[in-house]
């Protein structure tokens, strides 16, 4: 950074001119815009760099594992201003989603000491934490020789910040009594309907208000002549078919995957009537008018298709429509989106949560360290500069929420985004019930839904076999 | 240097007996260490899967003796993981073997072409399997796959490949078909090849048919090499991973979870390490018994070769 550069960065963070005149000065400069946005990160490391220590871990290295995501785009083409304000090394390795939780499941049950932080999803903190693989960050929050004052934890968005917390206690309240901080949330999802404006404006229809509308709408558009399918959705046989779209209509109509009983024990819960009812518009959706080989998507494949104009909608991540309408993609610039609240007569959507965190492992050489990058990684600074420059949505400050330059990049370019997400946000959070036989019990759930979609079972059977499958586990497991 | 060899006393018969006596084991000793690196994984398996050990459920933690394996039986998914696991590598065994030996036999006269030809068809076997899964979920993708367009254009639409349960198995069973056909034929070509001339010759001059040809002279002749090829691909098949999880994951439903997909996913996502190492050990068993009825078919035709010869 220049002499004249790094003035003009001081001045605007001494409160001495505007953001548009600090932009008009750095351009004249000959900076442009993503080069002065990482120049005003770097003078807002280096501010920050004042208040606290950074230097304190110089020369160390810490190595990390990631998926292949926009979050992690976002963290390495920032990392050289961590690299610069604390002298640390980061290492890194990237893998895709399809592979990227087997390996660190692979690392952390091997004990490796390889990576000391990692990406996860609060879910499986809820398998990583009751085996001792990750570390419980409220020490680390909570001590102001290892925090930086203006880390900000408070800043953090409630729901999600507890969304990442558990005692470890089947069935007990994320967030609530005893919690461990399991994970940083770095950024989350929620689910609402991505929809093609081109081809709804073809079709002359606005997207349907709940789940019956939307199993009509969805047919009416696979047998109309745009060429499309209606709608897309998870299929594979996995966690990650139930977690999304499903589980928050599920959640909507007022169906719960378990429940904890007087005695504190968990009983299978998705058979009930409502989730019964929901469950059967979901296969008759996907029947009529899913993709053809549903049973093998993933949100890749969701999300491509909607890009690609293969589908009209998708009832997914609004993250993931949110990447669909920009880069390569076919349909980028056509895509908007809505908040959905499934059940008629519903007061609000009720979205289930992916969060994206960041845990440290237990096995790790360099704990204090880590926590170095952990915190700068999950700090103001950082969000801001991914919000503003890069695909790091959805954040999860509630400053960032606030940033102008963030809400006018999104409202330019993503028509409802904002709004579907202020629709949605109220009633979002996860909706399973925190228990470390999660991934048993969803991916038996996606197999038998799959049963399900291929007629090889009724729907109302189909959950009553599962519910007593998922009922034989947790008893075999001391939880029912 | 030489002086000092010089000074020193000549080895007593004694110590020249023992070091004599001991050469065996000393040569022994890297094998002994192999199969000390073979043994102690194999009895790891077999301790875990005696115990109720479920990584996330630390107080679970146990020795339970056969109960893994009590479950195990009395588990109904897990019958039919042997189910389709045995269907699945008979299947692919008999497929492979019956169009390995017929291109075998049509390239079976050496030849420019045939070597050419021989060569372009050992490629899929270069391919790793779980990318030939990939490409074949693309070739199968019923709204750009290419296959699903030909199909269609016989007028078969709305197949769904490996998402559906009634064709998922055959869709799996036409990607190891095509990766480990070539196997097959470069073990059966290089038996066809090496077989002795003169029975053919004779045959030949004596205008004997061509099928009692192939029945009764190179097929009993090349049955070694059908064993040995066989029993390769068999093991291979019934330890299925790759092609079936890249394609289906073991679905849809439960249609195509074979031994190694349910004990992967006992492992990785259910972390249940006790579980999976007992379905490891079924499967270990069943290869086993399969492998031995395999070897003592082929020496008894080798004894058969022997006597008459």
């Amino acid at each position: 950074m220049s002499t004249k550069q790094k003035d003009t960065i001081d001045r605007f963070l001494k409160g001495g001119m505007s953001r548009r005149e600090m932009g008009l000065r750095l351009g004249r400069l000959g900076l442009g815009g993503a080069a002065a946005a990482y120049m005003l990160n770097k003078g807002m490391s280096e501010a920050q760099a004042a208040d606290f220590d950074w230097k304190k871990h110089s020369g160390k290295t810490i190595n990390l594992l990631l998926n292949k995501h926009p979050y992690a785009d976002a963290m390495i083409a920032n990392i050289e201003n961590f690299k610069s304000m604390t002298g640390m090394d980061v290492k890194y390795d990237v893998f895709p989603e399809d592979v990227y939780f087997d390996k660190v499941a692979a690392a952390l049950s091997s004990k490796s000491t390889q990576y000391d932080a990692f990406m996860t999803g609060a879910y499986q903190t809820w398998q990583y934490g009751p085996a001792g693989w990750i570390e419980d960050l409220n020490e680390y929050i909570s001590d102001p020789e290892q925090t930086n004052p203006n880390y900000n934890w408070d800043d953090m968005l409630p729901g999600i910040r507890a969304s990442t917390a558990w005692s470890g206690v089947p069935g007990a309240e994320l967030g609530g009594e005893g919690a461990k901080q399991w994970a940083l949330p770095w950024g989350f999802e929620l689910n609402s309907i991505s929809y093609n404006r081109r081809i709804f404006d073809q079709l002359k229809i606005e997207p349907a208000k709940d789940l019956p509308g939307l199993v009509e709408q969805a047919k009416m558009i696979t047998d109309s002549d745009a060429g499309v399918y209606g709608i897309g959705v998870r299929g594979s046989r996995s966690w990650a078919t139930i977690h999304p779209g499903y589980l928050s209509a599920f959640a909507n109509y007022g169906a719960k995957d378990l429940e904890v009983q007087d005695d504190g024990m968990l009983k299978a819960a998705m058979n009930s009537d409502a989730g019964k009812e929901m469950t059967n518009l979901w296969v008759k959706m996907i029947q009529e008018s899913g993709p053809k080989n549903w049973a093998t998507y993933t949100w890749y494949q969701v999300g491509t298709d909607l890009g690609a104009g293969a589908s009209a909608m998708i009832y997914d991540a609004d993250i993931l429509g949110y990447f669909m309408n920009g880069g390569d993609n076919k349909e980028a610039g056509n895509l908007a989106y809505s908040a959905f609240a499934p059940k008629p007569g519903a007061e609000a959507p009720t979205p289930n949560v992916w969060i994206w965190s960041l845990a440290m492992s237990t096995f790790g050489n360099q704990k204090d360290a880590t926590w170095y990058f952990m915190q700068w990684a999950s700090g103001t600074d950082h969000a801001l500069f991914g919000a503003r420059q890069m695909d790091f949505v959805n954040p999860v400050r509630s400053s960032v929420w606030k940033d102008e330059e963030f809400r006018a990049r999104i409202a330019k370019s993503y028509p409802g985004y904002i709004e579907q997400f202020e629709a949605s946000s109220p009633g979002s959070k996860i909706y399973f019930t925190p228990q470390p036989l999660f991934q048993t019990v969803t991916t038996d759930w996606a197999a038998a839904l799959q049963k399900m979609v291929a007629n090889e079972v009724p729907v109302d059977e189909g959950l009553d076999e599962l519910a007593a499958n998922i009922d034989k586990q947790l008893k075999s497991a001391g939880l029912g | 240097m030489a002086a000092t060899t010089a000074t020193q006393p000549p080895a007593s018969p004694r110590k020249s007996r023992l070091g004599t006596a001991a050469l065996p084991y000393l040569l022994s000793l890297p094998a002994l260490l192999v199969c000390i690196g073979i043994i102690v994984p194999f009895l790891t398996a077999v301790w875990y899967s005696l115990q109720r050990y479920n990584l996330n459920l630390p107080y679970l933690r146990g020795f339970v003796w056969f109960q893994q394996y009590i479950d195990l039986f009395t588990d109904t998914t897990f019958w039919h993981t042997v189910q389709v696991s045995l269907v699945y590598t008979f299947a692919t065994v008999v497929l492979e073997l019956l169009l390995g030996l017929g291109i075998a036999l049509l390239l079976r006269r050496p030849s420019k072409l045939h070597n050419i030809m021989s060569i372009a068809l050992l490629l899929p076997l270069m391919v790793a399997p779980a990318i030939a899964a990939l490409m074949w979920k693309l070739m199968t993708h019923p709204d750009f796959g290419i296959l699903s367009w030909l199909i269609q254009q016989v007028g078969i639409t709305n197949f769904r490949w490996a998402a559906a349960p009634s064709s998922a198995l055959f869709t799996v069973l036409l990607v190891d078909i095509w990766v480990y056909t070539p196997f097959m034929m470069i073990l059966l070509l290089a038996g066809l090849r090496g077989l002795p001339k003169q029975p053919f010759e004779a045959a030949e001059l004596d205008g004997v048919p061509a099928s009692f040809v192939f029945f009764r002279i190179t097929l009993p002749m090349l049955t070694p090499y059908i064993i040995t090829a066989a029993l390769f691909r068999m093991l291979d098949s019934i330890q299925q991973f790759d092609i079936i999880y890249a394609m289906t994951q073991g679905g849809p439903g439960d249609t195509l979870l074979v031994f190694q997909v349910m004990a992967y996913l006992d492992f990785f996502q259910n972390f249940n390490v006790g579980r999976s190492a007992a379905v490891l050990m079924v499967l270990w068993a069943i290869a086993y018994i399969l492998s031995n009825i395999f070897i003592k078919h082929w020496l008894r035709l080798r004894e058969r070769a022997r006597g008459a010869a």
